[in-house]
């Protein structure tokens, strides 16, 4: 032990969380899946919840999946705000009937005690314009802080959801926060340490990473190359819908839009522009989604 | 008679559609259950997050069996008709009654029960339920036609006296249990009747009652307050939130740090306000104090510390990200913020924010150096009699008379136009600091604090701060003329400008907010009895935009001839690779061409305003009458004497305006003033029918008028001339009486004159006599416009 903060004074660590989280959706039967390889802004770009949303086949699955949005970074300088976080997302389709009460086993399973914690559904419809999707549901409170965002799909890339999925977002970190006691993200304890290796904060791991992300997406990265990316990104997608290829159609779907994400933290898109390229990702991610629709032989 | 009792449980429905969803869920019970008959004795709603429930009293057992006769053809109808009746009342030919050649079917309803009437209604209830959004979800939602409601329904109990009442829809069948509290009781209750809902559900941490609960929480969070001696700042939109996101509400008081209270208190408080639904607390001064109250939906074992905790480290985030936004904002003079504003659209056709900022500064500036705004000649904001011509004719100058608002002490006319002009060219930049991007309510605002922190004159800082208002009917209407000015060149720029691009408001649809625009215009001249023509600062506006058109189409130019030299360039290029066959060469080019040209992007608004400005000032004006008619009303202004004013035309000087339809009023209400109505009607229509189209022109008599022809004509001699200068002098009451003073003659000379006379000479002279009365008439209003 050589850090004089005593990591787990308090709640799990960011790991133990996540194995916690892994562990229960387990039992539940899900699927345990390994975060998408590619840059996306939530959870719910993964194709496991966008693609899977989609037909009448069963579908359970939980994941992390590590989003970045650029606009949201802070140079490590704010103790809530980061470019690059985690989400936990769970997809449950069709949505059981007991979906709250799974949820908010997940809760305690994380150690929430609800006879000294004040947990709430308050309104929040989810919207995606990118993708073409919309879903009802709630923020969930912890005390006050929003810790979850749950929702039931009703449609995805312009298709209605039959049946419905419902869907699970983590914030890892805020809740990892609020189990920890802390005030900064950079101050959660990673692991749990044991013998001679010594507790590694978020921060260790982490505030590097926010400082020369935010300034590359603020500062350096080149928008002309940006543009082009958008650009190639956009000819891809149609190439491989051209060839009836949904899955990496929707790879490139993704890829514009963190390009365009990109593109938005450099302020080189006008607010003029920006809903013309955000009905651009959008039509790529909806004919990603109807031609997944039509080789599954789906009918809308 | 017995009681029924419905509830329907589901997930948390949204706190905003509680309210509705009570009050639609008893008019649908009503009527349903109407259909068969029933009624019942009262009919009682509760709503919690998780919950829809209605109790209705004395329902009888069974409805009551009736006997229905239903006229049919006649006996001797060809087959088709009899048959197309007997089908459709289910009866045979001989059940049917003969009377008179007429068959008659008696269908007998025999009562049915009323559990059976209602386990029918429940289902027809829940699918015809108007939720303001509504979702699919479970299995069942493989189809698109399955049950839709506002969030997953879980239960129903139908419960008439101690008996379920039968009932399913799509997988959901109706019994007597129900779940307490989420926490508190989470496994099942059963339900006895309705008399034990409330009861049972209370031993169960859930207060079904909205009402009490919002009471629980008003008193809980005034209590947690004066505990620390402190006030609660109530607010009971913000009870009725709470009331709806919980089933047990407990009102708790917590803290944040003092050093967040250097952020204005608007900003603390909508923070909490909107993100967290938490109440203000003032200290004994009447300062935020630096606590809050929340709601929780528990009681919790510690005493709610580690809540009070939690909700303390959120809004310490929240104060935190606000704090920011708030010193980053400080350190940007408004000068600097408001260059940004070319990057906002204001309308695609109008131009840019920036674009409609500077409009607001001349015009502004304008209604200043005009003295319409900070006059020189101040007088009583109530009575608008003045003599007229006091700096020129009114009616070449913009200023009918001198305005209200008398300048500020010790400042020249000069240097409250740079003021005004100053605080118009700052008033928008606020919407483009940190704080107004994360609360778009604190437009203004945020402006007003920034321009006094950053040492702009309190005037500037108040002008942007109020120069939104008013906003609605009940809100402050300015008064400082700075404001005044801003607030008012503001509006008529809207008006204008969506006027000339036809985005002029119909029927319910309104995006651009004009109407409220126009009221707010009204309400500012008339409150600082302002005066004006509408039509002078129209006229004002109309060449404003027509520099401003001007003035982007020279800048417009310097890209195009850039351009010019580019694209020779580029085709020189082309054509040497062309010549040598460099294909690849030639693809790269391709992708090098220019971006074609933009269009010029006041090229619709310099078409419409050529095509549509000469009606935009006439529309525009009809409008304002518009608008001023239904804010008068409830002054008690008629709205037919603010046409017959308005329908004279030329009246436009709103103050002028409202003083002469006052006048009217009161003068249509005297006697006299009914009979000159009368009496000009008369004159009208035999006007009307003889085709008379002349104006009223003395003409000298060819013959000997008789008695009363002379006398009318002189009291017409008399009375033109004392209405016309009352009516110059702004004294209508003395118009009024001018006008009243022909109300004798013109009685007498219709009792004893005839108008059709033979004589031709007679006729016509005494039509010119008539058309004389009509004219003089219309010198204070248009009486055809009078109703009644």
């Amino acid at each position: 032990m050589t850090d004089s903060k005593p990591a787990t004074a308090k709640g799990m660590s960011f790991q133990r969380l996540i194995l916690t989280l892994h562990d229960y959706w387990s039992d539940q039967g899900c699927v345990i899946l390994q975060p998408y390889d590619m840059e996306m802004g939530a959870g719910t770009f993964h194709p496991a919840t966008t693609l899977r949303a989609l037909g009448p086949d069963p579908w359970n699955a939980a994941f992390v999946q590590p989003s970045r949005r650029p606009t949201d970074g802070r140079y490590g300088e704010n103790p809530n705000r980061l470019q690059h976080y985690y989400q936990y997302q769970v997809v449950l389709k069709p949505s059981p009937p007991n979906l709250q009460e799974l949820y908010l086993g997940s809760l305690a399973a994380i150690g929430i005690d609800f006879t000294k914690h004040d947990i709430r559904f308050v309104e929040d419809d989810w919207e995606s314009p990118t993708l073409g999707a919309w879903g009802l549901g709630w923020e969930v409170w912890c005390d006050g802080m929003e810790v979850t965002q749950f929702t039931y799909f009703q449609q995805m890339g312009g298709f209605d959801c039959k049946p419905v999925a419902g869907e699970l977002t983590y914030g890892l970190e805020r809740l990892a926060m609020y189990i920890q006691g802390v005030d900064s993200v950079y101050d959660l304890a990673f692991n749990d340490p044991k013998g001679d290796f010594p507790a590694v904060t978020y921060g260790n791991i982490y505030h590097e990473n926010e400082v020369q992300m935010s300034t590359w997406n603020f500062e350096v990265a080149d928008t002309e190359r940006l543009f082009d990316a958008f650009k190639k990104a956009t000819a891809e997608c149609e190439l491989c819908l051209e060839n009836k290829l949904p899955i990496p159609a929707y790879e490139q779907a993704i890829k514009a839009s963190h390009v365009f994400n990109l593109l938005q933290a450099r302020g080189v898109i006008s607010v003029a522009e920006r809903q013309a390229y955000i009905g651009r990702v959008r039509d790529l991610a909806k004919g990603s989604c109807a031609a997944w629709m039509e080789k599954n032989g789906w009918a809308a | 008679m017995t009681d029924f009792l419905l509830e329907l449980r589901s997930e948390e429905i949204p706190a905003r559609m509680q309210e509705k969803a009570s009050a639609d869920l008893a008019r649908l019970f009503v009527e349903e259950i109407a259909k068969s008959g029933l009624k019942a004795g009262s009919i009682e709603t509760f709503a919690t997050p998780r919950r829809l429930a209605l109790i209705a009293r004395d329902l009888p057992l069974q409805t009551e069996a009736v006997s229905e006769e239903r006229k049919g053809p006649r006996a001797n109808a060809p087959e088709q008709a009899l048959s197309g009746f007997l089908r459709s009342t289910g009866l045979t030919r001989e059940q049917l009654v003969e009377r008179d050649g007429v068959l008659f079917a008696v269908i007998e309803k025999p009562g049915r029960a009323t559990a059976e009437v209602i386990g029918e209604a429940i289902p027809a209830i829940i699918r015809a339920f108007p939720w303001p959004k509504s979702m699919r979800w479970g299995a069942t939602s493989s189809s698109t036609e399955s049950l839709r409601w506002v969030r997953p329904l879980q239960g129903i109990i139908a419960l008439l006296g101690d008996d379920v009442v039968p009932c399913s829809i799509d997988d959901i069948q109706s019994g007597a249990e129900t779940v307490g509290h989420r926490f508190h009781h989470p496994g099942c209750i059963t339900i006895g009747n309705a008399g034990d809902y409330a009861a049972k559900l209370r031993a169960c941490h859930v207060i079904v009652d909205p009402a009490e609960r919002r009471k629980m929480i008003a008193e809980g969070a005034h209590t947690a307050a004066a505990a620390a001696g402190l006030t609660l700042v109530e607010d009971p939109g913000l009870v009725a939130e709470n009331a709806g996101l919980t089933e047990w509400p407990v009102p708790l008081l917590g803290s944040f740090d003092p050093a967040f209270l250097e952020v204005p208190r608007e900003v603390i408080q909508l923070t909490m306000r909107t993100n967290q639904k938490y109440f203000s607390v003032n200290d004994a001064a009447g300062n935020l104090a630096p606590n809050f109250v929340c709601t929780a939906n528990i009681t919790a074992s510690d005493g709610g510390a580690q809540i009070v905790d939690g909700n303390h480290k959120v809004l310490a985030a929240r104060l935190s990200d606000a704090k920011f936004f708030w010193e980053h904002d400080l350190k940007i003079p408004l000068e600097e913020q408001a260059k940004k504003l070319d990057q906002i659209v204001f309308h695609e056709k109008l131009g840019t924010v920036a674009d409609k900022v500077d409009r607001v500064a001349k015009l502004a500036r304008w209604l200043v150096e005009e003295g319409i705004v900070g006059g020189s000649n101040p007088t009583s904001a109530t009575t608008p009699h003045r003599h007229p011509r006091e700096s020129g004719d009114p009616a070449c100058s913009s200023v009918s008379q001198g305005s209200g608002i008398p300048a500020f002490a010790g400042m020249t006319r000069e240097e409250l136009a740079q003021m005004a002009e100053q605080a118009a060219r700052l008033a928008k930049a606020d919407l483009v600091t940190g704080m107004v991007g994360e609360f778009p309510e604190l437009q203004g605002v945020m402006g007003g604090y920034y321009a006094r922190a950053q040492g702009y004159p309190d005037a500037v800082a108040d002008a942007i701060r109020d120069h939104y208002k008013p906003v609605g009917q009940g809100d402050d209407v300015p008064t400082a003329p700075v404001t005044v000015a801003v607030s008012l060149a503001d509006k008529l720029d809207s008006l204008f400008g969506f006027f000339v691009i036809n985005e002029t408001p119909s029927g319910s649809r309104d995006p651009f907010a004009l109407r409220r625009a126009a009221l707010a215009v009204s309400r500012l001249t008339l409150n600082n009895n302002l005066r004006f023509k509408l039509n002078a600062a129209l006229s004002k506006l109309h060449a404003i935009y027509g520099e401003m058109i001007v003035s982007a189409s020279q800048h417009y130019r310097l890209p195009v001839e850039g351009n010019a030299v580019f694209l020779r360039e580029l085709n020189r290029v082309a054509e040497y690779a062309q010549a040598k066959g460099l294909n690849l060469v030639l693809k790269e080019l391709g992708a090098l061409s220019p971006e074609p040209r933009k269009p010029f992007r006041f090229i619709e608004l310099e078409r419409s305003l050529l095509e549509n400005a000469a009606n935009v000032q006439r529309s525009a004006v009809d409008f304002f009458a518009d608008r001023l008619k239904v804010q008068q009303r409830e002054a008690g202004v008629r709205h037919d004497l603010i046409d017959a004013v308005f329908a004279l035309g030329g009246e436009d000087d709103l103050v002028r305006l409202l003083a002469r339809v006052k006048a009217l009023q009161a003068f249509v209400q005297t006697e006299d003033g009914d009979h000159l109505l009368t009496g000009y009607r008369r004159a009208a229509n035999i006007l009307k029918k003889e085709g008379f189209e002349g104006a009223g022109e003395q003409v000298s008599l060819s013959y000997t008028p008789e008695k009363e022809e002379a006398d009318l004509l002189t009291a017409l001699d008399a009375a033109e001339p004392k209405a016309e200068a009352a009516v110059a002098a702004e004294n209508f009451e003395g118009a009024m009486a001018a006008l009243a003073s022909l109300r004798a003659p013109i009685d007498a000379f219709f009792d004893k004159v005839t108008v059709n006379d033979s004589d031709p000479a007679k006729r016509s002279a005494r039509l010119a006599t008539l058309a004389r009365v009509r004219d003089a008439v219309h010198r204070v209003a248009d009486f055809s416009r009078i109703e009644g």
